[in-house]
């Protein structure tokens, strides 16, 4: 047995490791702007930062995954 | 009055196409030749030596493909260039021909890549053909171009208020100004690396929209090419690394962690000077060129199932895709500028 498919594998963790640390960023974002909406321009911004910087590291994992074959 | 100037240059890029689209003839029957999804797509988001614009195929099979060449320009030993529509479908000229749309040398040699300036460039050819992307580029260029210098140029008549483009595009450059560059950099330095951002941020906006058009002038993949993300994060590594100040270096060298750390931080920090860049990098290639296969797929839903009624549901998620996609244009333009900002000024700002 050959340790390719489990690269996959591996891809679909960090897929799903992303996908939680996003999904808990939105949500932390959501609570912030209900408790202070005045301020929610600034939030925004500061998740879609900290979204963008988490969404790096799934991406590295599927790019990366195309050229190990 | 300068609205006329772009209709003009729009004009000119149409008049463009129709003078140059060369019409050519596959002699192969296309009878019963099975839809193929993969390279259907791949075709699209994949950069190639002439701007194809459609095919049309007549009552005996044959397929008509409509295509604007585009310069070749080959140096192997000696220098090369011609118009595309010569190798086109199967012809070959001077020693090439082309292969799905992209040249390829009928004996076989290899195009030569950038390892090989130092490996020694015996017996490849270098490439530098006007591709697709490189045209699209260029149009988004004089694009640019125009209606910058066109909102410069509005400025000196209408010195307190903006009219015309200038009022439309006011407001974002002075969104990247105070909301992405002054917290980031800070207010003293900002107006060094604004200009880098602000181009960046039109640069990569510019592309995503015009990448979101079906044809001519748009439709080229050029965000989502891996070799132009690349030299985009490589500008962001070199400004940020020649810009770094002190306190950028002493981080890296000499990290604020017990003695003992030093070995497994410093190469850490190393490596990080780099996968800041290429998170760049791949995020901008990886958002874009998913965005153009989503579409691509779902148009080609209604070809896999060679059934008319798929479009009722392809063509609302098309839709979908094709407006959320107008959302990510804009947010991955703005990601990369934030990022960019936030790495530039990790490396210059002022620590007390």
């Amino acid at each position: 047995m050959d340790g390719v498919g489990l690269i996959y594998v591996g891809i679909g963790l960090v897929v799903i490791g992303v996908g939680l640390g996003i999904g808990r960023i939105g949500g932390q974002a959501m609570d912030a702007i209900a408790r202070q909406p005045e301020a929610s321009g600034k939030i925004q911004s500061a998740m879609l930062i900290a979204a963008g910087l988490i969404e790096g590291v799934g991406l590295f994992a599927i790019a990366l995954g195309g050229f190990i074959k | 009055m300068h609205s006329k100037y772009i209709i003009s240059f729009i004009i000119c890029l149409l008049m463009f196409t129709a003078v140059f689209a060369e019409k050519h003839t596959d002699n192969e029957a296309t009878e019963g030749k099975e839809f193929q999804p993969v390279d259907m797509i791949m075709s699209h988001i994949t950069d190639s030596n002439e701007w194809h614009l459609w095919t049309t195929t007549d009552e005996e099979g044959h397929e008509h493909h409509v295509s604007i060449p585009l310069p070749i320009i080959i140096w192997d030993g000696e220098f090369k260039a011609f118009l595309s529509s010569k190798i086109a479908h199967g012809h070959t000229h001077r020693g090439y021909t082309m292969v799905d749309g992209v040249l390829t040398a009928t004996d076989g040699t290899d195009k030569a890549t950038i390892v090989d300036l130092f490996s020694g460039l015996e017996g490849k050819y270098v490439d530098l053909s006007i591709t697709k992307n490189t045209t699209a580029m260029f149009i988004s260029i004089l694009l640019l171009l125009l209606i910058f210098i066109t909102m410069a140029k509005s400025y000196k008549k209408n010195k307190l208020k903006p009219r015309g483009i200038a009022a439309f595009l006011e407001p974002i450059v002075v969104f990247i100004r105070e909301e992405v560059a002054i917290p980031n950099i800070g207010e003293n330095k900002t107006d060094k690396y604004l200009p880098y951002l602000l181009t960046v941020f039109f640069f990569i906006w510019f592309n995503n929209l015009l990448g979101l058009l079906p044809t001519f002038p748009g439709g080229a993949n050029v965000t989502g090419n891996i070799a132009v993300t690349l030299v985009l994060a490589l500008c962001t590594m070199v400004i940020v690394n020649l810009n770094g100040n002190k306190h950028y270096w002493k981080e890296i060298f000499t990290p604020d962690v017990p003695i003992l750390m030093y070995p497994i931080m410093i190469p850490v920090e190393i490596i990080g000077i780099f996968t800041k860049p290429f998170a760049l990098m791949i995020r901008l290639f990886a958002n874009i060129t998913a965005g153009h296969i989503i579409v691509l797929s779902l148009i080609g839903m209604i070809f896999i199932f060679k059934s008319a009624f798929v479009s009722v549901g392809a063509i609302p998620m098309t839709l979908f895709v094709l407006l959320l996609e107008l959302l990510v244009a804009a947010l991955q333009a703005y990601i990369f500028t934030v990022l960019s900002a936030l790495f530039i000024g990790l490396a210059v700002k002022e620590h007390h």
